[in-house]
């Protein structure tokens, strides 16, 4: 199975409240907030670090679950998460970019 | 306000959160509009370095909702390094102009840094109406001209229609070339006194009588029945409820630093050269007493029919004398709209005392109208 990576859209605005991520849409302004698991993999969403290493580092010893099972999981949310243009994911690593730059 | 906006606005007040905040990054401006409320003078603007420490503040402190304005923001050279900063922090941006100084360049530019939406003046359809008052020949074109490069970037844009006495009729021309545009509108009958107290702006306010035909005008407002109704009595929840967000989950800084809890309500709270602006925001004794009015808190108001629907501006108040009284130019705008006298004007119809100090002969001025939505797209 190929690895796959995500970043954050810097298209995106994003602000912490109290520990709940907010996240408006840079395509059309709507306001998501995300829960416990989408904004660890938000925050952990770096371009580099694969989405397996990040369940393995980030997910199991928060949830305590089963690293497979955990993945499916961060996978389905990570393409939800892609589908509303919050994260981008790819099967190689992303630059950093921030907005106003080309990627 | 969405569903989601609001709860999160709910819980940025119960967690004393400046979840929005505005920016006037000069006073400066390429415009001289007739009713404009400032010193156009540079008076010593913050540096480039001193904003984006502001910013990585504001960031910090958690705001979230962004709005740069002025004065005229092109005019600052560093306009767009400080957009791309804040872009960078994720805020939320939102910008107000006169759009005169954008072309195809800065507008694919405003597209690419993922501003939420940009709101330009427009006064009027007619050029003859709209240049007469900003004074500048060929403006209108020039924002007319900015809001389609805009558009063909994909760039939410939002015309803001101050209604005035020299524009009052043009209204639905606007409304009509913002369908055109295929952009918001908004309409705002608001005329703000000057930040140095100078009342004569207010003169330039729409009179009743035309003021009555927009609050009457269903195209606008929706049900007119309705919006015109004699409000109901207040329950205790309305009463311990909040006059406005200013200081609440709001604020807004000037060119020069200081803070305020709205930029229509000018009570100084402290100044981000002099303090970090997060100490300003929870510890100001200025800003906790604005935080602490409550409706019930309101002299005269908390007796008014008009208490529970009425557009009340705090800063409005202030600037008459008193942040806990009475505004009276919300008093004259609810009783346009209702017919109903306001407690304030009866008080003092009953001493003597003209209701309306603010009104110069023959004219009315009528503020805290709230946004009326117009055409969108």
């Amino acid at each position: 199975m190929s690895r796959l990576y995500l970043a954050r859209n810097p298209r995106v605005a994003a602000r912490s409240l109290g520990g709940e991520m907010m996240i408006m849409s840079g395509r059309d302004s709507t306001l998501f907030t995300l829960n416990k698991t989408a904004t660890i993999l938000w925050q952990a969403a770096d371009g580099a670090t694969p989405l397996d290493r990040i369940v393995e580092l980030r997910i199991c010893p928060e949830f305590e679950v089963e690293p497979a099972a955990a993945l499916q999981d961060a996978e389905t949310l990570a393409r939800e998460l892609a589908s509303h243009d919050i994260l981008q994911i790819s099967e190689s690593p992303i630059p950093a970019v921030a907005a106003g730059e080309s990627r | 306000m969405s569903g989601l906006m609001q709860e999160m606005t709910e819980k940025a007040l119960a967690l004393n959160i400046p979840l929005a905040v505005q920016i006037d990054l000069t006073y400066r401006c390429n415009e001289r509009c007739v009713h404009c409320y400032l010193d156009h003078d540079d008076h010593g603007e913050m540096t480039t370095s001193e904003i984006k420490h502001l910013l990585d503040e504001m960031a910090e402190a958690g705001v979230f909702i962004l709005t740069l304005s002025g004065g005229e923001i092109f005019l600052r050279k560093d306009f767009f390094e400080l957009l791309e900063y804040a872009r960078k922090l994720m805020f939320c941006v939102k910008l107000k102009t006169n759009a005169v100084l954008i072309r195809e360049r800065e507008a694919a530019r405003i597209r690419d840094l993922g501003v939420e939406s940009i709101q330009i003046s427009i006064y009027s359809h007619r050029p003859e109406v709209h240049d007469a008052i900003t004074l500048v020949p060929g403006s209108l074109k020039r924002s007319v001209d900015a809001i389609r490069f805009l558009k063909s970037q994909g760039i939410k844009v939002i015309i803001a229609n101050v209604l005035m006495a020299q524009n009052m009729q043009d209204y639905p021309g606007v409304r009509a070339l913002a369908a055109e545009l295929e952009v918001e509108c908004t309409l705002d009958p608001t005329v703000t006194p000057m930040m140095d107290g100078d009342r004569s702006t207010l003169n330039l306010s729409a009179d009743q009588g035309a003021l009555r035909q927009v609050f009457r005008d269903a195209d606008l407002v929706g049900d007119v029945d309705e919006f015109c109704a004699i409000p109901a009595k207040p329950g205790a929840d309305e009463l311990d409820s909040l006059p406005c967000s200013a200081g609440h989950t709001a604020c807004y800084v000037s060119p020069y630093g200081e803070v305020f809890p709205c930029v229509q309500f000018p009570i100084p709270t402290g100044n981000v050269r002099q303090q970090r602006f997060i100490d300003i925001w929870r510890y100001s004794d200025q800003m906790n007493d604005v935080r602490s009015i409550r409706v019930k808190d309101l002299t005269t108001c908390t007796s008014c029919s008009h208490v529970t629907n009425c557009t009340r501006c705090p800063g409005l108040a202030y600037m008459e004398g008193n942040m806990r009284g009475p505004s009276s130019q919300d008093c004259e705008k609810s009783f346009v709209r209702t017919g109903v006298p306001s407690a304030n004007m009866l008080a003092k119809k009953q001493a003597g005392i003209d209701p309306f100090p603010h009104r110069s002969k023959n004219l009315v001025q009528i503020q805290g109208f709230p946004v009326l939505s117009g055409a969108s797209a």
